[in-house]
């Protein structure tokens, strides 16, 4: 059995083995939770299906979410991407808007598969929806990479912390960049040393990120932290394939995360204390969405 | 925690503790409640949940688990027009609870047929759940195991009764979790039992008639 404790773990065991980590996780898992590896695969395969039905459901033009504050955004970028300006070339355009699609289906009390948080829940199939629909990359190789994925948010959990309150948005949304990035490397045909290295590039670059929610609603900024997300995920990955080496060890840069949110201020932890939640703008948002406190009745 | 845990749960957003787990906390009355009829509620809502809970849709996502539904229906956002429909009352009243967790509900409840009730519990993180307090008696289960509630006397010999019951003939029934609490000597008491397995119907008519027990309810892992 497999304990989850390092990336070093899962990333000896695959190499040892010439094996994916996602085929390793398959069959460890499947054993772990007493279920056939068919049975696992299938419970993935719809989760991926529910993903992609959060991002149709936040392609619906007219969501607002339920605050009132925010919406939109994902159909926005995705008229932008499609007109074909998007500075980022198309395809990445797309990505980041799906990813803002499934926020915004969240925000708007839409299902979603909280991956590995409803917070940042729109970047793992921000990246790898894109894949499938766009550079059609057969369902099967897309759905166990995300075995990859949340093999690796074990670890981080575990060793770590993947909740806001805890440790920061860098554990949210920095450790579903980290997952993402790794998936994206394995689809690619990328070694497990390299999907490694791509978990750890995203999450020195998410590292010290605040959680800071205006009105503590999962919105502002948390729908665009999870394009940006997209942004880096995929730049870690292509870095990785690339060949380009992560020179402190992926089980390193997640402890030097922990030891980072240990030391956050607990303001900037999902307290909407500090941070953006505490500009003056954000005061009057909050004011506006919760000015009226009185009790509702009805029925 | 295996990977699902990771990449998941399923869930209506916004927020795994303001929610899902608010949906979680109301499921726990619609358990309680066992199909009878509503005619009225009314939600207390303390601490984060009475700051946010429009934001949050904390309020339709409870209505929505009284109703019987997960915290991954999509009828969760059309809570409201389900309960007028269903001719139930509700109401939310914003008021904290003195030295509860954060985010805490207490629901009351009154179904057509005359049955009152008062469950009280906190959404603790992640989507997870505490149920506090079962009409005025303190319990303490989360839901996740199946939990057997036995209203009784406080009188000796109950516990003994209820426990060789269920080893001489339900043996294979294990506790995982007891918690006995009482409002004053010689008066009622709650007994709450976390078992890993689904026990079957028998033993909850088993359990009503014997002797110092008022009633037994079975709340199956939500």
């Amino acid at each position: 059995m497999i304990k989850y404790d390092s990336i070093e773990e899962l990333v000896t065991l695959a190499e040892k083995e010439g094996r994916k980590i996602s085929e390793i996780i398959l069959a460890d898992q499947a054993l772990q939770i007493g279920k056939s590896e068919e049975e696992l695969y299938q419970q993935m395969e719809k989760d991926f299906d529910i993903m992609t039905e959060s991002f149709a459901w936040g392609q619906q033009p007219g969501q607002r979410s339920n605050s009132g504050l925010t919406g939109g955004e994902g159909v926005a970028m995705m008229q932008y991407a499609d007109k074909g300006e998007s500075l980022m070339g198309t395809f990445m355009g797309k990505a980041v808007a799906t990813a803002l699609s499934i926020s915004n289906c969240n925000a708007a009390m839409g299902r979603i598969v909280a991956t590995p948080t409803a917070g940042s829940c729109g970047i793992l199939p921000g990246c790898l929806i894109p894949l499938y629909q766009e550079k059609k990359i057969p369902k099967r190789d897309i759905v166990m990479s995300i075995f990859t994925a949340g093999a690796f948010g074990m670890v981080i959990a575990g060793k770590a912390s993947i909740a806001g309150a805890q440790g920061g948005c860098q554990a949210e949304c920095g450790s579903a960049a980290g997952m993402a990035a790794a998936a994206m490397v394995e689809v690619r045909g990328g070694t497990p040393t390299m999907c490694a290295s791509a978990l750890g590039m995203a999450l020195v670059n998410q590292m010290g990120l605040v959680c800071d929610p205006v009105a503590g609603l999962v919105e502002i900024p948390c729908i665009k932290r999870n394009a940006a997300g997209v942004v880096l995920a995929y730049c870690a990955a292509d870095m990785a394939l690339a060949g380009i080496p992560l020179y402190i060890p992926a089980d390193e840069c997640i402890d030097a995360m922990k030891e980072v949110g240990n030391q956050m201020s607990s303001t900037l932890k999902e307290t909407a204390a500090g941070g953006l939640a505490a500009t003056p703008t954000a005061q009057r948002l909050k004011e506006q969405v919760f000015g009226d406190r009185k009790a509702m009745t009805a029925g | 925690m295996n990977v699902f845990n990771i990449i998941g749960p399923v869930m209506i957003g916004p927020s795994s503790s303001h929610t899902a787990g608010a949906c979680r906390l109301g499921r726990v009355v619609n358990k309680i409640i066992m199909d009878d009829p509503l005619k009225e509620v009314k939600i207390q809502l303390s601490g984060s949940f009475a700051r946010t809970f429009q934001g949050h849709g904390t309020d339709r996502a409870i209505l929505a688990g009284i109703m019987g539904y997960h915290s991954w229906s999509e009828e969760i956002r059309d809570a409201f027009a389900i309960a007028k429909e269903r001719g139930i009352h509700y109401e939310f009243i914003p008021k904290d609870i003195p030295g509860s967790h954060p985010n805490t509900a207490r629901v009351t409840y009154t179904c057509v047929d005359g049955k009152t009730g008062e469950i009280e519990g906190a959404s603790i993180g992640g989507g997870n759940i505490r149920v506090d307090k079962i009409d005025d008696l303190d319990v303490n289960f989360n839901g996740e195991s199946n939990t057997l509630l036995i209203f009784h006397k406080d009188t000796p010999g109950v516990i003994a009764n209820v426990t060789n019951l269920m080893y001489w003939r339900y043996e294979n029934l294990n506790i995982g979790n007891f918690h006995l609490s009482r409002r004053e000597k010689g008066g009622p008491a709650l007994m709450t039992i976390e078992i890993d397995q689904l026990p079957p119907e028998q033993l909850i008519d088993d359990l009503r008639k014997m002797d110092n027990i008022t009633n037994a309810m079975m709340i199956r892992a939500i």
